[in-house]
């Protein structure tokens, strides 16, 4: 810790500064830290979420399950869906960013270090809340249905049932107060809500974070892909959010305050439910899925030892896919009330992202072709991304013709496709940054024997999953139910299926063990394991505290290449003379400052601020009774409270680039 | 700031427009453009409206350096916010016991109280904020156009407030009443 600029001791506010054990983990606001702590906690989820699926597959490996009742059956995959989307890849993805983006830009940290720490407490808190339905949800039977009393009974003891159940996309009037009576819902809203405050704010961050703080030389177009990434990510959230905010209130109010946005009873339409959903969650896939697609476009050129092929092109197909994004949400809706133009624009429209996730393929494609291609672990996952995404990407634009749609809405095919973007594009994506950046976490190499056997057992266990699910959609058998008859002979597929979830789980099973193998025997790393490319590989593994000993100056795309390569007479790279001294020469400096390098101080603040929301969702669930009251109350105080308390916190006496810590906290108490 | 700021655009955009979709609504009992009452929100709207003026001047004064300006400034805007506050409390009570429209009576109802809830639950967090600066200007022996952007960027979430009420006033009061 080189951060020893005195603080001034005349105040009450005394800022902490601890820098190792628990406390510094509460208090931090080091954008690493945070990064970490929400990879781990998204794998927690992510194992959580995994178990949910495993308990679907076991009741339908075969004709008429048993292993679960109906009440269960739909709180799991609804709960199976909301933890992997908003629980697993979004803060993976924010665990990548956070920890990334301030290395690929050279900075310090973000820009706004304790609202990055906020966001994370809030995230952590609203997925504590969301889960603690569990002790309060229970499952009761629909209003004025009497017939699956039966079932419900059965479930009303069990802790599975009590999971909301709406679906991930909680449609009304299904979802709302007579149709689904019990807490359930409200704990789903109010923690998408909390998730959406969380992810809000870091959007804001990072976005302010790569418009200021690049290091001198970091042109935008110099920026490595997985930051545009980052940015177009930022944007759709920053747009797509306040939509469902609006819709979740409506939501909500309906549930708790007799409103009625949804019930058409009382005028209201249900079908602006799934237009304001949709025109969220269309452009949530994409928040999904680029990240993913950046860290591929990072992976693939340096195991192919080429530079990106059409890195403007990719970029730019990026930022295209996000804008259309938003123009296709009614396709989730084919049948639905909407007429017959609308499902005519919106076919269209759909096969426009055609356009430019096919140019970001071909230019991944292109990146591979001629290159001197390493087959490490992170470049399996990568080739497996693309592979596996082209698939999904394909069956996709079969849902954009609306004759088709009709067919497969509401069928496993749809699940296919979805899980072939989502898990074989996604979460191939993911597994390969993990592997490829772990260096730079831990200054260690992962085992890369088990980790190719991780590659093979997941893509087998995976494509054993989810292929067999195309044809058992085009077969007729639908979603979100429980059992099926032996007669339809869905069976052996079914069963097919089961087994390949188990696969994927003992793929699982291995990274975590390799993962924490490695952490502490793996080999030491050096600086440059990979010969890469982009300049988060010039400082030292593990990455310092102050990130970068001396601000780095860019002088081009691939910087780091350039400063080992050079070319020969036709073209080829050829690795320069001294390329080892200047490695060597960058880790020794890269660990020793020249001068004391100053770092944001850590605080309370955002761990307090963050605890005082999900008080206040409880109040609002109770609201009926005194306690709920009091939360909603003493909630808010708290959140109010810590704000102010980080207004009147003493800044840092000299302050880095980007003093903003600041600027943003009052705007905070929106949420 | 900025970028918080386009995203309030749209959410308040999609509560408007949810308005929109209701507003008109015949539906049963009573429609919500029957009973407003026009002058009465001319008053407060006018009302916020000033308090954008005292803002401006609230920020005016701190760059001229002039301390208990800015505080007095300060508190007025405050102040006028919350007479408007005051005033939609007083309109809703109006509402719900003479003419018996409440959140729970129809869809256009709910998006009514929605819309200018929320409007009025920023005024309040505004006025808030407000009330923070006053009282850190007070602590700390003045505020310093250095030293943060605090007052800055609160008047931009003022004027945003404004802003979005005359968007409502017009498209839901006065397009509502003719």
């Amino acid at each position: 810790m080189t951060a020893t600029a005195e603080r001034p001791t005349t105040t009450i506010f005394r800022r902490p500064d601890t820098t190792s054990g628990f406390w510094s983990w509460i208090t931090t606001v080091d954008h690493k830290k945070i990064g970490i702590m929400y990879g781990y906690a998204a794998f927690i989820f992510f194992i959580i979420g995994g178990m949910e699926a495993l308990m679907i597959r076991i009741q339908l490996a075969g004709p008429n399950g048993t292993f679960l009742t109906a009440p269960e059956y739909n709180a799991l995959f609804s709960t199976h869906g909301i933890t992997m989307i908003f629980l697993f890849v979004m803060p993976v993805s924010a665990a990548f960013m956070n920890y990334l983006l301030p290395l690929m830009i050279g900075a310090r940290d973000v820009a706004f270090p304790r609202m990055n720490a906020v966001s994370w407490w809030i995230f952590f808190f609203g997925a504590l809340f969301t889960y603690s339905v569990i002790f309060f949800g229970k499952v009761v039977a629909p209003l004025g249905v009497e017939g699956v009393a039966g079932n419900v009974d059965a479930a009303d003891r069990s802790l599975l049932g009590g999971l909301p159940d709406g679906g991930w996309f909680l449609y009304q009037p299904n979802a709302g107060p007579n149709f689904t009576p019990g807490h359930a819902i409200d704990f789903a809203m109010l923690g998408l809500q909390l998730l959406g405050i969380a992810s809000l704010i870091s959007a804001v961050n990072f976005i302010v974070t790569v418009f200021n703080m690049r290091a001198k030389g970091m042109r935008l177009l110099r920026m490595p892909v997985f930051v545009w990434m980052t940015l177009v990510v930022a944007f759709l959230l920053l747009f797509s959010l306040p939509i469902i905010a609006v819709a979740l209130f409506m939501g909500t109010f309906d549930r708790s305050f007799g409103t009625l946005f949804f019930e058409a009873a009382g005028g209201g339409d249900p079908v602006l439910w799934q237009h304001l959903f949709w025109l969220f969650g269309h452009p949530e896939v994409y928040i999904l899925i680029l990240p993913a697609m950046g860290i591929v476009s990072e992976v693939l050129p340096v195991f192919s030892r080429k530079p990106l092929f059409g890195y403007a092109a990719i970029v730019f197909a990026g930022g295209g896919i996000a804008f259309l994004g938003f123009g296709v949400w009614a396709h989730h809706m084919f049948s639905s009330a909407i007429t017959p133009v609308a499902q005519a624009a919106f076919g269209l429209s759909t096969m426009t992202i055609a356009i430019p996730t096919g140019i970001k393929i071909f230019n991944w494609i292109g990146t591979m072709w001629g290159g001197r291609l390493r087959f490490k672990t992170p470049m399996l996952f990568s080739i497996g991304f693309v592979a596996m995404f082209v698939i999904g990407g394909l069956s996709g634009v079969t849902h954009s013709v609306v004759p088709s749609d009709w067919q497969q809405t509401d069928t496993y095919y749809i699940v296919a496709h979805f899980h072939y973007v989502l898990f074989g594009g996604a979460i191939f994506g993911l597994f390969s940054g993990l592997y490829y950046w772990f260096p730079k976490l831990t200054g260690r190499m992962m085992n890369e024997g088990l980790g190719k056997t991780h590659f093979w057992i997941q893509l087998i266990g995976f494509n054993l999953t989810f292929a067999p699910m195309h044809w058992l959609g085009l077969q007729g058998m639908v979603r979100r139910t429980w059992r099926y008859a032996p007669e339809t002979h869905f069976g052996p597929w079914n069963l097919a299926v089961t087994i390949g979830a188990f696969t994927i789980a003992l793929g699982i099973l291995i990274f975590m063990f390799n993962w924490t193998y490695s952490k502490r025997r793996g080999a030491p790393s050096g600086l440059d394991p990979w010969d890469a490319r982009t300049i988060e590989w010039t400082i030292p593994n593990p990455t310092p505290e102050y990130n970068y000993a001396e601000v780095p100056t860019v002088t081009g795309l691939d910087h780091f290449w350039h400063l080992k390569y050079t070319q020969d007479d036709e073209g080829r790279a050829l690795r320069r003379d001294d390329a080892d001294e200047i490695i060597a020469d960058l880790d020794y400096r890269g660990s020793h400052p020249s001068s004391p390098v100053h770092l944001p101080s850590p605080s309370y603040f955002p761990i307090l601020m963050a605890m005082g929301l999900p008080l206040i969702a409880y109040g609002i669930i109770f609201h009926r009774g005194l306690p709920g009251k009091a939360l909603i109350v003493l909630g808010a105080l708290i959140t109010i409270g810590s704000l102010l308390g980080w207004g009147m916190e003493p800044l840092d006496p000299d302050p880095p680039a980007g003093d903003g810590g600041d600027q943003m906290e009052l705007a905070g108490a929106h949420g | 700031m900025w970028l918080f700021l386009s995203s309030e655009f749209l959410f308040f955009g999609a509560l408007i427009t949810n308005y929109l979709v209701y507003g008109n609504d015949p539906f049963p009992s009573v429609v919500p453009r029957e009973i407003y009452d026009i002058p009465f929100t001319s008053v407060s709207s006018f009302v916020l409206l000033m308090s954008s003026l005292t803002m401006v001047l609230a920020h005016h004064s701190l760059s001229t350096k002039d301390q208990n300006g800015t505080r007095t400034w300060l508190l007025a805007t405050a102040m006028l916010g919350s007479i408007f506050l005051g005033g939609q409390v007083f309109e809703f009570y109006e509402f719900i016991t003479a003419h018996g429209m409440t959140m729970t009576t129809n869809a256009a109802a709910s998006s009514f109280f929605m819309l200018t809830g929320f409007h009025g639950a920023h005024v309040a967090i505004g006025v808030t904020m407000l009330l923070s600066l006053f009282g850190m200007a007070k602590r700390q022996g003045g505020l310093s156009e250095e030293h943060g952007l605090n007052l800055e960027l609160v008047g931009l979430y003022w004027h945003f407030v404004d802003i979005i009420w005359i968007v409502i006033f017009t498209l839901v009061y006065l397009l509502g009443a003719v």
